[in-house]
């Protein structure tokens, strides 16, 4: 096991533990397969997004070509029944649909650790009301409440559907982490850590958290797709500002332009693909941290793994 | 005993949620918008219909509490007001015609999603890092991470549209009236063919890839191994020792993946303008049909909730655990 990686940082040999262990955990993580291939669609699609407003081709509502054209040298992705440039639109899509995305994910996971891991450590009746808050949120159908929530908010912004996205999909996370709280606060560091007086602010933040990173890693990466999924069916069903270019209003203008009946593919494939491609990251990269997590799930054969856990035991 | 009425208790505490919801939202967002709305339809209204919708939208200037005790008891009591976009049809029997299309076509594919899931996922634990359980969790986690919407859209592009094998929308054709009868009853299934499907492939890879989790896990349980050591048969092992544990953990994700499967089954009845309730909520949204938008919420949220009831109900016959309050409730 190499160490030299703290050797300059003036931490003490206890906190630089779990930290190396945590390099290990990404190094891990990369060493498999389908993680490094689920990182690497999930780096494209972010550097297309990042590059995209500055390398599209043309203003994705430039108006000015013949309509339904099918792909070619001079639009990667044709045109769409109005005219536009389908690759341009894709890509300041990409740009929005990632930042939405990620936005609300980002939102989602930090109320689910400062609710699931308050209740799970504080517990008694601040545990019993955050809980039954949980269960509710969990069982709600999310997207009819987030359809009822837009019917009040007029022509809402792909930012702000992002916010109300992140908002009320907070729920299973911060579940799976008040569990994991809970397993943790009987262990000797965080007994260690209340004898010593830390704040119980500290104690959450600086000795739970970082123990259940991988977790938090997972639910981010679900909270991610959730939101894209979610974003990008709110604006599909029209319930976005429509002159702001996301995967959803792509589909939702190929869709209400007849894109279909007059066979233009090339219109809606794009942003669907796009979304399957970015879920299908977000899942690759979370079957690693689940082995990671869960060690009966490696990938090896049923009897070589039995008969090794044996023989260490 | 216990554990039932505490999950009542959960199932009037959550439909009361979904009821409060209703009523804060409105209040909550600046201008009110449903205010607009409402003020066209001042001139049609019983005066009893008025009260309805001030009682539910809050234009009165009465306090907040009589407000809500006012809505609460129109809910109660059946008034639910009247649509706007059906005027004046009462949002009850908007409803009540929309509902049993949903319940069909969601409630049908979303079994046959789960029990054909299920089989795969004890399959591909069973044949751990063969050909099977390499391929099938990819594809199909694939498919899964496409939008619902977007593979009803392209379903209905290639088989609809392209090769017009099935129907491309409605559940029934418009040359037949609505009755009991065979060719109508031919209709409906055919007309819900490719929206079943959508719904039934975008939900298979969650229960496989569940089912071989739980498999995995049960499978180096002491008493599978110990099974196993003894000679039972594999088959046997597989189905009767291990199978019949790992389904389980199914059963709860059922009853929280619920609210999933309603949510993604709005956006394929929007594809596919599939008379539900969740084509019905997307078209009022659209016509600011407030009082239809309310009802219809609030009965998707009904309808997952008792659902979950139900599902926790079955668990206590299927789990021994959970009735004496063991380990793993």
């Amino acid at each position: 096991m190499s160490v030299n990686l703290q050797n300059s940082s003036p931490v003490n040999e206890a906190t630089s533990r779990p930290r190396d262990k945590r390099w290990n955990a990404l190094r891990d993580f990369f060493s498999n397969p389908k993680a490094a291939v689920g990182a690497g669609i999930f780096g494209f699609f972010v550097i297309l997004g990042i590059l995209g407003p500055f390398i599209r081709p043309y203003g994705p509502e430039e108006s000015s070509f013949l309509p339904n054209e099918a792909p070619s040298a001079q639009h990667w992705m044709g045109t769409t029944g109005l005219g536009q440039d389908v690759f341009s639109q894709f890509l300041s899509g990409t740009h929005i649909t990632l930042i939405v995305g990620v936005g609300s994910g980002v939102i989602s996971t930090f109320l689910a650790l400062l609710i699931g891991v308050t209740a799970g450590y504080r517990g008694g009746w601040t545990d019993a009301i955050l809980s039954g808050l949980m269960n509710i949120f969990l069982v709600m159908p999310g997207l009819a409440l987030l359809i009822v929530i837009e019917s009040y908010v007029k022509n809402s912004t792909p930012l702000l559907n992002g916010l109300i996205i992140g908002l009320t999909s907070w729920a299973w996370g911060a579940r799976v982490l008040r569990s994991q709280t809970m397993s943790l606060i009987g262990r000797d560091f965080v007994l260690a850590a209340k004898l010593s007086g830390m704040s119980t602010f500290r104690i959450m933040a600086l000795e739970i958290v970082p123990n259940m990173l991988s977790i938090v890693a997972a639910n981010l990466m679900y909270a991610c797709l959730g939101g894209i999924l979610a974003e990008s069916g709110l604006a599909f069903l029209g319930f976005e500002n429509l002159n702001t270019p996301s995967w959803g209003t792509i589909l939702y203008w190929a869709n209400s332009n007849g894109a279909m009946m007059g066979g233009a593919w090339w219109w809606f494939v794009p942003p669907g693909l796009a979304i399957a491609f970015v879920g299908l990251s977000f899942t690759l990269m979370n079957f690693s941290v689940d082995q990671m997590t869960n060690p009966r799930l490696r990938e090896t054969g049923r009897r070589t793994r039995r008969a090794r856990t044996y023989t260490r035991a | 005993m216990r554990y039932l009425l505490n999950r009542f208790l959960f199932l009037i505490l959550s439909l009361w949620a979904a009821v409060t919801i209703n009523f804060v939202l409105p209040r909550m967002m600046p201008g009110n918008p449903a205010g607009i709305m409402f003020a066209k339809f001042q001139g049609k209204l019983t005066p009893s219909a008025i009260k309805a919708l001030e009682a539910a939208f809050g234009f009165n200037h009465k306090p907040m509490i009589v407000q809500y005790v006012d809505y609460v008891k129109g809910l109660l009591t059946g008034h639910w007001g009247l649509s706007f976009t059906y005027f004046p049809t009462p949002v009850t029997s908007v409803i009540g015609s929309s509902l049993p299309w949903t319940l069909g076509l969601v409630g049908l594919s979303t079994i046959i999603s789960v029990i054909v899931g299920t089989a795969l996922g004890i399959l591909i634990a069973w044949r751990r890092a063969g050909l099977l359980d390499s391929i099938l969790p990819t594809t199909l986690m694939f498919l899964q991470s496409m939008p619902a919407f977007w593979v009803a859209f392209m379903l209905v592009y290639i088989f609809g549209f392209m090769l017009s094998w099935f129907p491309m929308s409605h559940a029934y054709s418009d040359m037949l009236t609505l009755a009991p009868t065979i060719p109508v009853a031919f209709s409906v299934l055919y007309h819900a063919v490719l929206p079943g499907v959508t719904i039934f492939l975008t939900s298979l890879s969650g229960w496989m890839i569940g089912m071989r989790n739980n498999m995995i896990n049960t499978l180096g349980d002491d008493y599978v191994v110990f099974a196993e050591a003894k000679g039972v048969p594999a088959k046997r092992l597989m189905f009767t020792y291990a199978a019949r544990n790992a389904i389980l953990p199914q059963v709860t994700s059922f009853a929280i993946a619920l609210g999933n499967v309603v949510s993604g089954s709005i956006l394929v009845e929007d594809v596919f303008s599939y008379p539900g309730i969740g084509y019905q909520l997307v078209t009022a949204v659209t016509n600011e049909d407030y009082p239809l938008i309310q009802s219809t919420f609030l009965i998707i949220a009904a309808a997952v909730l008792f659902a979950n009831f139900l599902v926790d109900v079955l668990l206590v016959r299927l789990d021994p655990r959970v009735r004496t309050g063991g380990a793993g409730a």
